[in-house]
């Protein structure tokens, strides 16, 4: 009887065995890394907020939640909306250019309406919520502030479309979420408005 | 006469980058002398069977419990008022929550069902004798802290059989004479059991007794690679070397056992898909209809009783109409079997070659717990409780009859032990007696009247039946 073991068969099975087993093991390993996602409810709670815009007084703010970020809307007045494209030197980013924003947002109010301004108010600098300082020469802030955010956290400063200064810690420009006018008194956040072609879902930094 | 082929060398796949990797390991940690010690160069006898598949398997339900648990324990919430609520959110809510879950109470009772096969195996070839005593009282260890694992685990659900088992099993420490109360509001707690009894067997049970297990599995498995395995005939394959130090009847685990594992495994795993896909609550069986009510302190469902796999023991506690009596029945029920390598020191291990009637007596032994299991679901009535206890008699005779048969006996000795054994069992009936239950009482007393008469007056006439065969010297092919 001969004893000469096929290695060369042996070899095969092995390796047809460790691939089909490793198949098994990744198909198994699917539900258990699914499972770690948002859950149907977490989806649920972090589906589109309407908001009712129809009684906000200019330079006033309100404030909302969305996806557990906050979200403000702040109504600008013709004066502010004018003065903003003198900031231009003084900022980081003025046209937009960074992809914080939805690119019905990227224009010089970062605003599908001009006067009713979306934010996601966390500042991109470490994540600080900043204050609403939207009077031109606040003595908190100096003579020449033109009016906008200001984080107390490490000093950053934002205008009244929330675009950065130079000169600051922060990056970025505030982020612009997705939203659009479902009528004229209400704003859905969290959505496209229909018909958009915005493939923008998150900016780079909340 | 063989070919001297060289051996493929899996780890000359990248041009010795992976050899020198295992070197640098071996210089500061002993993986190949473990593997080799402890896989490739174990020896295992040649004949292990079907029954030798079930420790492996236990050990792959072990990680799955463990994998699946850590998953599931992201999103519950071991608080009344959150547990049954929390459990559904898994079912519905979680990604593949459903399956997670269901591969949790599945896994759960196929592990019992594992665990009391690899247990059986151990019966039938006498695997508890001399020198696998500690193995066997090491594995009765796992199976203690198993059981609790299972109860406490069954609490978070928050149903009500969950709230009601561990009501009533908490309440079993009351028994103890004196500190037997203050025992019984430690463990829960609470002045009954609560949403505080819940949280902290929640801790016990991810935390405290997994980790117990997996130590004890490791000790076990120690225990185990130093005596070496049993093996179906029960003949020790140490006691006949090669010049090279290797069992004659002996195979290395790895690749032989490693290979057959995975068959095991692989056909494990389709009966686990079978259930957990078509069938998970089996049911009633697995996942119990009463369970699907939240727990409710103030209601008591009509029919309490645990899951299957406590069921006989279950079975034992409610037969005995008095309260320590039936708790002392129940904890010496579970007891004696770890003193089995000290009841039965007959020196033939494996039933192949043991006695006609040792044979009948383990396999009755089986039928004696099946039966006690099946009587734990029925309804608390008198006459189950009867056919309990007279079942639950046959069930502590096993012990007797193995001691009984550890050596050739006389006749006397036979006869005095059924005049006794039979002695016993009239006077605990007389001392319970019932005249409501006369006839029921009278009648069932045939039970283990005709077991003793089969076990201990048979032999008398036919000696033949105790007589073992002769044991092989060497391993047999069956």
């Amino acid at each position: 009887m001969s004893e000469e073991i096929d290695t060369s068969k042996r070899h095969f099975l092995t390796v047809a065995t460790v691939v089909v087993g490793s198949v098994g093991v990744v198909m198994a390993a699917v539900p258990f890394v699914s499972s770690m996602q948002p859950s149907a409810r977490a989806k649920a709670m972090g589906g589109p907020v309407d908001i009712d815009v129809s009684k906000i007084e200019p330079g006033g703010l309100v404030k909302a939640k969305w996806r557990l970020k906050p979200i403000w809307v702040v109504q600008r007045s013709a004066a502010a909306l004018a003065e903003l494209p003198k900031n231009a030197p003084l900022l980081r980013d003025p046209d937009s250019d960074e992809p914080q924003q939805p690119s019905y947002a990227k224009n010089e109010w970062r605003a599908i309406k001009p006067e009713l301004f979306v934010v996601v108010p966390i500042c991109t600098h470490l994540g600080c919520i900043p204050l609403y300082r939207p009077e031109a020469g606040d003595p908190s802030i100096g003579p020449t502030w033109p009016g906008g955010f200001h984080c107390p956290c490490h000093g950053s400063l934002y205008d009244l479309a929330g675009r950065v200064f130079k000169n600051v810690p922060a990056p970025l420009n505030l982020p612009v979420p997705l939203y659009f006018y479902v009528n004229d008194k209400v704003v859905r956040i969290g959505e496209n408005p229909k018909g958009s072609h915005s493939t923008y879902l998150t900016p780079l930094t909340w | 006469m063989s070919t001297e082929k060289e051996k493929p060398d899996y780890l000359d796949v990248t041009g010795g980058w992976l050899h020198k990797l295992r070197d640098w390991i071996d210089a500061r940690f002993p993986m190949s002398k473990l593997w080799n010690e402890q896989v490739a160069q174990y020896y295992a006898p040649k004949n292990f069977n079907f029954w030798y598949f079930f420790g492996s398997i236990a050990l792959l339900i072990l990680v799955n419990q463990i994998v699946t648990g850590i998953f599931l324990a992201m999103n519950y919430q071991p608080s009344a008022g959150g547990a049954f609520a929390s459990v559904q959110y898994i079912m519905r809510d979680v990604n593949w929550g459903w399956l997670i879950r269901y591969m949790h109470s599945v896994g759960s009772s196929l592990f019992f069902v594992v665990v009391y096969l690899h247990m059986f195996r151990s019966v039938i070839y006498g695997s508890y004798k001399k020198p696998r005593e500690l193995l066997w009282i090491l594995g009765m260890l796992i199976y203690m802290a198993l059981m609790a694992e299972a109860f406490m685990g069954y609490l978070m659900p928050w149903g009500q059989m969950s709230y009601w088992g561990a009501q009533v099993i908490t309440s079993l420490f009351g028994v103890i004479p004196g500190i037997g109360n203050s025992l019984e509001t430690w463990i829960r707690g609470d002045y009954a059991v609560s949403g505080i009894t819940l949280n902290r067997f929640f801790a016990l049970h991810i935390v405290a007794v997994p980790l117990a297990i997996v130590g004890l599995v490791l000790f076990h498995l120690i225990a185990l690679h130093e005596v070496g395995s049993n093996n179906p005939d029960g003949v020790e394959i140490k006691k006949h070397k090669g010049p090279d130090g290797i069992p004659l009847d002996g195979i290395p685990f790895h690749p032989y056992y490693t290979i057959k594992d995975i068959v095991g495994v692989t056909v494990f795993l389709a009966l686990f898909a079978a259930i957990v896909f078509f069938s998970p609550g089996l049911h009633g069986l697995f996942l119990e209809p009463t369970n699907f009510e939240p727990a409710n302190p103030l209601k008591t469902p009509t029919d309490i009783h645990p899951l299957w796999y406590f069921g006989p023991y279950y079975a034992i506690l409610r037969s005995i109409p008095d309260k320590p009596l039936g708790v002392m029945a129940f904890v010496s029920s579970i007891f004696l079997l770890f003193l089995l390598p000290w009841i039965d020191r007959n020196p033939v291990k494996s039933i192949r070659y043991r006695g006609v009637l040792y044979r009948l007596l383990v396999g009755v032994f089986a039928l004696t717990f099946i039966v006690l299991g099946y009587i734990s679901m029925q309804k608390a009535t008198i006459f189950w409780a009867e056919i309990g206890q007279r079942i639950q008699e046959l069930y502590f005779l096993f012990f007797v009859f193995s001691w009984v048969y550890t050596r050739p006996r006389s006749r006397i000795f036979l006869a005095g032990t059924f005049v006794v054994v039979m002695a016993v069992i009239t006077v605990f009936d007389w001392l319970g007696w019932d005249p409501a239950i006369a006839q029921l009482k009278m009648l069932t007393w045939l039970i283990p009247g005709v077991y003793c008469a089969i076990f201990l007056l048979l032999p008398t006439y036919f000696g033949k039946l105790l007589m073992p065969k002769p044991v092989p010297e060497r391993v047999r092919f069956k």
